[in-house]
């Protein structure tokens, strides 16, 4: 079956960033993404897990995007705005799409 | 002397309190005990929507006089300054960067509802009634220490300017928060349905109130132990201190206010006990998106982990007994 190369972004981010992520998203054009909770995890700000969480301030989310490759470095600007200053990883990683006229 | 610490001795074996040392024990004993995420959430919209129904139909009964409107006031001039005497304190006894002492200085201007409710449950306990606004009180409460904070920030010199850091999307966030909307709201509703409402969904708003509030401070009990015992590191003797001092001068400022408003007994209480408590809910919030550089093991460590614990179990029978003492009609 033939396939399509994309690009697919991960972006963990605060849960309280969630709205200003997205909506930068759309802004930039980029109007297709998952948005998944986080179960938990540990880095740089140390351990945390959902559990017993009292607060939308210490969930994490990760938003995903499958795009087209030319349109990449817009997307990433536009998360870069919004993410820069907060807790989050962003990474690009290759993949292949079936239906390229989707993304 | 001996009267504060008999009536504070006797409030603090509460089954409610009781039940969150057992959470907080649990935690610090890595017991795997643990409510599922929505089972907490669905007992807190059961808790806010009691509450602030229970305050509108009070305010209903006795109708609204001018210490409704003082009363809002005075806290949302409480919200704004307990932040300023925070940030002095600790930068008096720590050595916090001035982004980690606003932060920190935010939560305790703000008010944590759960403390709020823990303690009118406890004056319900003890027979002793309290204005139905004072709900309101602590809606109006969340919010003012925030922009405080900012305020602070911007006064830096160094810092970003506040105000860009307050955009009106998180000034929506901050006033239309889940607690404040349902807080208020229920308190409309029970303003405008008054006894004929009450009398219509007692029998679900009344009587399991104690039962599910039990359950619920275990699960906070669990999570301020966890807290407690994750953050505990990253806290030196000075935050600590802070933690249990500041709790102190706001409910005597708390205390102040409410002798000068002339408010009941329950009332007085009421006001130490909101101008003690910290918040761990919206103020975080709010603080990821304003200041994302100060560091949240501090101030959530500081607000859940040892100012709620400590208003929980030696704060609230403290302020009730002194406010028994010292307090109005």
């Amino acid at each position: 079956m033939k396939t399509h190369q994309a690009k697919r972004v991960e972006i963990t981010i605060e849960a309280v960033m969630q709205s200003r992520l997205t909506e930068a998203l759309n802004k930039a054009g980029v109007t297709g993404y998952t948005i998944l909770p986080v179960w938990g995890g540990s880095g740089r700000s140390g351990n945390w897990t959902r559990q017993g969480q009292v607060s939308r301030g210490q969930g994490m989310v990760q938003v995903i995007c499958i795009i087209k490759p030319d349109r990449l470095d817009t997307l990433l600007e536009a998360a870069f705005a919004v993410v820069e200053r907060h807790i989050g990883v962003v990474s690009v990683v290759d993949c292949e799409v079936l239906r390229a006229e989707r993304f | 002397m001996d009267q504060i610490l008999s009536l504070a001795a006797t409030n603090l074996l509460s089954p409610i309190i009781l039940c969150f040392v057992l959470g907080v024990l649990a935690a610090l004993a890595r017991s795997d005990l643990h409510f599922p995420e929505a089972v907490a959430k669905g007992m807190s919209i059961y808790l806010l929507f009691a509450i602030g129904f229970k305050g509108g139909v009070s305010v209903a009964d006795h109708g609204i006089d001018l210490n409704l409107g003082l009363s809002l006031l005075a806290g949302i001039f409480l919200s704004a300054l307990l932040p300023l005497i925070a940030f002095a304190i600790l930068k008096a006894l720590t050595s916090l960067s001035r982004l980690d002492a606003a932060a920190v200085a935010a939560h305790y201007g703000s008010i944590s509802i759960v403390t709020f409710v823990a303690a009118t449950s406890v004056l319900e306990a003890s027979g002793i009634t309290s204005e139905g606004y004072m709900v309101a009180v602590a809606a109006a409460m969340e919010a003012p220490a925030i922009l405080s904070a900012l305020w602070l920030i911007s006064r830096g010199g160094d810092a970003e300017d506040g105000a860009r850091r307050m955009d009106s999307a998180l000034l929506r966030e901050i006033m239309l928060n889940g607690s404040i909307v349902l807080l208020v709201g229920s308190f409309v509703i029970g303003g405008i349905t008054g006894a004929d409402g009450m009398a219509r969904i007692e029998s679900f708003i009344v009587n399991p109130f104690q039962g599910v509030l039990c359950l619920f401070l275990l699960d906070m009990g669990l999570v301020a132990g966890r807290g407690l015992r994750e953050g505990g590191a990253v806290l030196r003797p000075g935050p600590l201190a802070f933690g249990v001092i500041m709790p102190l001068v706001g409910s005597s400022i708390g205390l102040v206010t409410a002798l000068l408003l002339g408010v009941s007994t329950g009332g007085t209480a009421l006001f130490m006990v909101l101008s003690a408590s910290a918040s761990y809910i919206a103020v975080p919030a709010a603080m990821r998106v304003a200041l994302p550089e100060a560091n949240p093991s501090i101030y959530l460590t500081l607000s859940l982990g040892v100012t709620f614990p400590f208003n929980l179990t030696l704060g609230i029978p403290l302020y009730v007994a002194i406010a028994q003492t010292f307090g109005g009609g």
